[in-house]
C-alpha cells in the first residue's frame, strides 16, 4: 500500500472506572486505510466502533499504540488535523441549532478558514447536488432529519477534507432520501478521491459503498478484507448477521 | 474546487495557521447574539433582571450602613469602594467567559464532541457559548457605584494609586477568568461537582464585597493564599484605601495582584489541556 | 385525592433520586450560609441589638433561610410548567381529569418535601455546628413555625404559578420570571433580615407576599415576631388564599386560550 491515510497499530483505548474493573473497549486494532478508500466499518453496538472513530478524530487519546491520520498524531495535533477531516454524525447534527442553515456554513467558512472561491464553488455544487436551495434560510431546528442530515454531509465537506468519517449516516431517513446519501458518497468518492470512512448497521449501504469492509468485535478486527470476499457466495446479510454473532469467519487481516 | 480530483485535504496547503483563538471567540459570540436576538422582549427582561440583581447585594450594603457607621474599621465609601472594584471585575469575567457554565451540560449530551472536531480552540468555543448581551446589565450597578466610591473617598490620588486602582479591576477580572475555566474543569471530573464548584466562584466574589477582616483570620488567610480571591481587590485595596492590613501580613503583597492573576492563567490553561487529555466522551 | 398524594410521593421520591446534586446544592446553601453569618456578625458585633434581634438571632436566621431556599422555590428554577407552556405540552395536562392547580401543587410540593430533607436540614446542623446558632426547644414553637412554612409554601407556589401561567399569553415567560427572582430574592430576606430594612421600604418589604414565605416563619421560630404567631399566620393565609385565587381565575382563562407553539 502507498503511504496509508489512516495508520494504526495496537491501537487500544482502555477506560478505567472507580466502581468497576477497568473496559477495554478498543484492544489491539490494526487498520490501515489508503487514499481514496471506501471503507465500511461494522460490528453490533458496543463493538468498539465509536471509540475507533473518536481516537481517529482526535476526540478521545488511545491507551497505547499507533495512530496516524493524514500524517498527524489526532490527539495532539487535533486543530490542525481537523482542517483536513470531515465528520458526520448521525444521531447528532454539528449545525448550529437556532441559526438558518446557511449561516451556519458561512460560520464554518470562517472557522476552517476557506478561500472565498473555492467557498462559494464548493457551497453551489452541494446546493445543487444536494438540492439544499428551498431551506437554505431556515434554521436548523426546523429541518427535516433528512435535510439536517444533507446539511451535516455540506457542513463537513466544504472544507474539502481528505478523510471524511460518517457515523451512521442513514438511520432514521425514509427509502428516497438513503438512496440520494450513497448515491452521493459513492460520487464523492468517485470524483474527488476523499477517503471515507463508513460505520454502518445498514445491509444496503454496505453493499452499495463499501469496496472494503472491516468488522469489528470486542474491541478486536474480526474482518478485514473485500466486499465480494466477504460475501463470497452467501448472501449479504447472513454474512454479517453471523460476524454480529461473534462467530470467525474468513480472516484476513493485512 | 469539488470537482477535481485533487482537492481533497489541499485546503491547508495554502496556510495552515489555524484560526486564532479570540478570533474564533468573537465570530462565535457574534453568532450566539444573532440566535439571541431573536427573543428581543425576553431579552430586555432579563436584562433588566441581571440588573436588578446586581443591585440587591449593593441595597444590602446600604441598609447595613443606615444601622451603623463603620463596619470591621471601614466607612460606606471603602466598602463600596471593595465592592465595586469586585463585582465590576466579575461582571466582566461573567461576560467574557461564564460560557464555561454550559460546559457540564455540553459533556453529558455528547455535545462537547463536536467542540472538539473543529479546528479552533476548544477553550474559545466553550467561553463563547450560549452567549447572551443580558450579561452586560450586571455591568451597570458596580460602575455607577465605582464612580461615586471613587468620588466620595478622601484619598489623595497619586499616579501609582491610580495605576494600582485601574489595575485591581484588571488583574481582578482575568483572576475571576481564570476561576471560571478551572471551576469549568470539575465538569470533566463529576458533572455534579459544577454547581459546587461554581459556589467557590459566586462566593468568594460575594466575600470579596466585604472587609476580608469580617470572616476571621483563618478563613481570611485561606482566601489569600489557597483560594487567592484577596487578590481579586483586598490587598491592593488596602494600599488606596491606606489602610494598615489588619491580618498583618506583608506589605508586597498589595501589589501582587498580577502575578496571583499570572499564576491562576497558568493553572487554568494546565488543567484544561489536562481535561481535554483524559476526556471520555460518554454516549454512544 | 388519591390521585394528588400519589402525585406528591412520586414526585418526592423523584427529587430524592438525584441525591448527590442535591447534597451538592445542600453544601452551597452552607457556604452562602456562612458567608453572611459572617456579615451579619460583623454588623451585630458593631450593634449588639437591632429591630429586637441580637447576635445568635442573626445567625440562626442566615442559616435556616438559606435552608429554606430550595423548598421555597426561591429561584424559581424548576418548574417544568413554564417550558411545556412554551413547547404546548401543556395541551396534554390540561386535558387531564384532574384540577390543574391542584396538579401542579402536588408535583411542586413532592419537590419541596424532598428538598426539606436535602437541602434545609444539613446547611442548619453545619451551622448549628459552626456559628452561634440557637434553636428554640419549646415543640409548641416548633409547631407554629412549621405551620408558618406550609402556608409559606402556599404562598410561595402560587406566586411562582402565577408566574408561569403568564406563558400562555407572552409566550416566553423567562424574562418575567427573573425579574420576579430578583424581588423575591430581596423581599424574601434571603439578603438581609427584612427587620432591619428602614423606613418606608422597610414597610413596604414587609407587607408583600414573599414576607410570609421565609421571613415570617423564621421570626416565628426565634421569637420575634411582631404581632405573635397569630399576625404571621393571618398574613400568609390572606396572601395564600388570594394568590391562589388569582391562580385559578388564570387558569380558567389560559384554559380557553389554549395556544399550542412549536411541534
Amino acid at each position: 500500500m502507498t503511504t496509508p491515510i489512516i495508520l494504526a497499530e495496537g491501537l487500544t483505548k482502555t477506560f478505567s472506572s472507580r466502581k468497576t474493573a477497568p473496559f477495554t473497549a478498543v484492544d489491539g486494532i490494526d487498520l490501515r486505510v489508503a487514499p481514496g478508500e471506501l471503507v465500511g466499518y461494522i460490528g453490533p453496538n458496543g463493538a468498539g466502533k465509536s471509540t475507533t472513530i473518536k481516537m481517529l478524530t482526535g476526540i478521545l487519546t488511545p491507551s497505547s499504540g499507533l495512530l496516524r491520520v493524514a500524517g498527524f498524531e489526532p490527539q495532539r495535533e487535533r486543530v490542525r488535523l481537523a482542517r483536513r477531516i470531515g465528520v458526520v454524525f448521525g444521531q447528532r447534527t454539528t449545525l448550529w441549532w437556532d441559526l438558518p442553515l446557511k449561516d451556519s456554513f458561512t460560520l464554518l467558512q470562517r472557522l476552517y478558514k476557506i478561500p472565498q472561491d473555492r467557498y462559494a464553488a464548493n457551497l453551489a455544487y452541494y446546493t445543487e447536488a444536494l438540492d439544499l436551495g428551498p431551506f437554505m434560510d431556515r434554521p436548523v431546528r426546523q429541518l427535516s432529519l433528512g435535510q439536517r442530515m444533507r446539511g451535516d454531509i455540506t457542513a463537513a465537506l466544504l472544507h474539502d477534507p481528505a478523510v471524511v468519517y460518517l457515523d451512521e449516516p442513514t438511520i432514521g431517513l425514509d427509502v428516497v432520501s438513503k438512496h440520494a446519501v450513497r448515491e452521493f458518497l459513492s460520487d464523492l468518492n468517485r470524483r474527488t478521491g476523499t477517503t471515507i470512512l463508513l460505520t454502518t448497521h445498514d445491509i444496503a449501504d454496505i453493499e452499495r459503498l463499501c469496496s472494503r469492509v472491516v468488522a469489528i468485535d470486542h474491541g478486536r478486527v474480526t474482518y478485514d478484507g473485500s466486499l465480494d470476499e466477504l460475501r463470497a457466495d452467501r448472501d449479504l446479510e447472513t454474512v454479517v448477521r453471523e460476524l454480529y454473532m461473534g462467530r470467525s469467519l474468513v480472516d484476513t487481516t493485512e | 474546487m469539488a470537482d477535481t480530483a485533487d482537492a481533497a485535504g489541499t485546503l491547508a496547503e495554502t496556510d495552515d495557521r489555524p484560526l486564532w483563538g479570540p478570533t474564533a471567540y468573537l465570530l462565535l459570540v457574534r453568532m450566539w447574539m444573532r440566535a439571541s436576538s431573536q427573543y428581543r422582549v425576553s431579552l430586555l427582561l432579563t436584562t433588566l433582571a441581571q440588573f436588578l440583581t446586581t443591585c440587591l447585594d449593593l441595597i444590602a450594603l446600604l441598609i447595613i450602613y443606615t444601622q451603623v457607621k463603620t463596619l470591621a474599621g471601614f466607612t460606606l465609601a471603602e466598602t463600596l469602594y471593595l465592592y465595586g472594584t469586585t463585582r465590576l471585575a466579575f461582571a466582566l469575567s461573567d461576560v467574557v467567559a461564564s460560557g464555561v457554565e454550559s460546559l457540564a451540560t455540553m459533556i453529558r449530551l455528547g455535545n462537547f464532541d463536536l467542540v472538539l472536531i473543529r479546528p479552533v480552540s476548544s477553550l474559545a468555543q466553550v467561553l463563547a457559548d450560549q452567549f447572551t448581551p443580558k450579561r452586560f446589565g450586571k455591568l451597570v450597578a458596580p460602575i455607577v457605584t465605582l464612580g461615586w466610591a471613587l468620588d466620595e473617598l478622601p484619598v489623595h490620588w497619586t499616579v501609582l494609586k491610580a495605576a494600582v486602582c485601574v489595575g485591581t479591576v484588571a488583574a481582578g477580572f482575568v483572576i475571576y477568568c481564570a476561576l471560571w475555566v478551572l471551576t469549568g474543569c470539575i465538569s470533566f471530573i463529576a458533572v455534579d461537582a459544577q454547581e459546587v464548584a461554581n459556589s467557590f466562584t459566586y462566593g468568594s466574589e460575594f466575600a470579596t464585597e466585604y472587609p476580608l477582616t469580617i470572616f476571621g483570620r483563618p478563613l481570611g488567610l485561606a482566601l489569600t493564599f489557597v483560594l487567592p480571591v484577596a487578590f481579586v481587590t483586598w490587598q491592593p485595596s488596602l494600599y488606596v484605601l491606606g489602610h494598615a492590613d489588619p491580618f498583618e501580613l506583608p506589605g508586597f503583597l498589595r501589589f501582587s495582584s498580577p502575578l496571583a492573576a499570572a499564576a491562576l492563567t497558568g493553572l487554568a490553561a494546565l488543567a484544561w489541556r489536562a481535561c481535554i487529555r483524559h476526556y471520555r466522551s460518554t454516549g454512544s | 385525592m388519591r390521585v394528588y398524594l400519589t402525585a406528591v410521593r412520586l414526585s418526592m421520591r423523584r427529587y430524592l433520586a438525584y441525591r448527590s446534586s442535591a447534597l451538592a446544592g445542600a453544601l452551597t446553601n452552607t457556604i452562602f450560609g456562612c458567608l453572611r453569618a459572617f456579615v451579619l456578625i460583623a454588623l451585630w458585633k458593631q450593634k449588639p441589638e437591632i429591630s429586637g434581634w441580637d447576635l445568635s438571632d442573626a445567625v440562626t436566621y442566615a442559616f435556616i433561610t438559606q435552608g429554606l431556599v430550595t423548598p421555597m422555590g426561591i429561584f424559581m428554577n424548576n418548574s417544568e410548567l413554564g417550558p411545556r407552556i412554551r413547547s404546548g405540552d401543556v395541551a396534554v395536562d390540561l386535558y387531564r381529569p384532574v384540577d390543574f392547580q391542584a396538579w401542579w401543587l402536588s408535583l411542586d410540593l413532592g419537590r419541596a418535601l424532598g428538598a426539606g430533607l436535602l437541602r434545609t436540614v444539613p446547611p442548619v446542623v453545619l451551622g448549628m455546628l459552626l456559628f452561634p446558632v440557637s434553636l428554640p426547644l419549646n415543640p409548641l414553637r416548633w409547631a407554629e413555625f412549621l405551620a408558618c412554612c406550609a402556608v409559606g409554601y402556599l404562598v410561595s407556589f402560587a406566586l411562582r404559578y402565577v408566574a408561569s401561567l403568564v406563558a400562555f399569553w407572552t409566550m416566553d415567560e423567562r424574562g418575567m420570571s427573573s425579574i420576579l427572582v430578583a424581588a423575591g430574592m430581596f423581599c424574601s430576606g434571603l439578603i438581609v433580615p427584612l427587620t432591619i430594612i428602614p423606613g418606608v421600604l422597610g414597610d413596604v418589604v414587609r407587607h408583600t407576599p414573599w414576607a410570609a414565605v421565609v421571613q415570617m416563619p423564621v421570626n416565628v421560630l426565634l421569637g420575634t415576631q411582631s404581632g405573635g404567631f397569630g399576625y404571621a399566620l393571618a398574613f400568609g393565609s390572606l396572601w395564600a388564599l388570594l394568590l391562589l385565587g388569582a391562580g385559578r381565575l388564570l387558569t380558567a382563562a389560559a384554559r380557553q386560550k389554549v395556544v399550542v407553539q412549536g411541534g
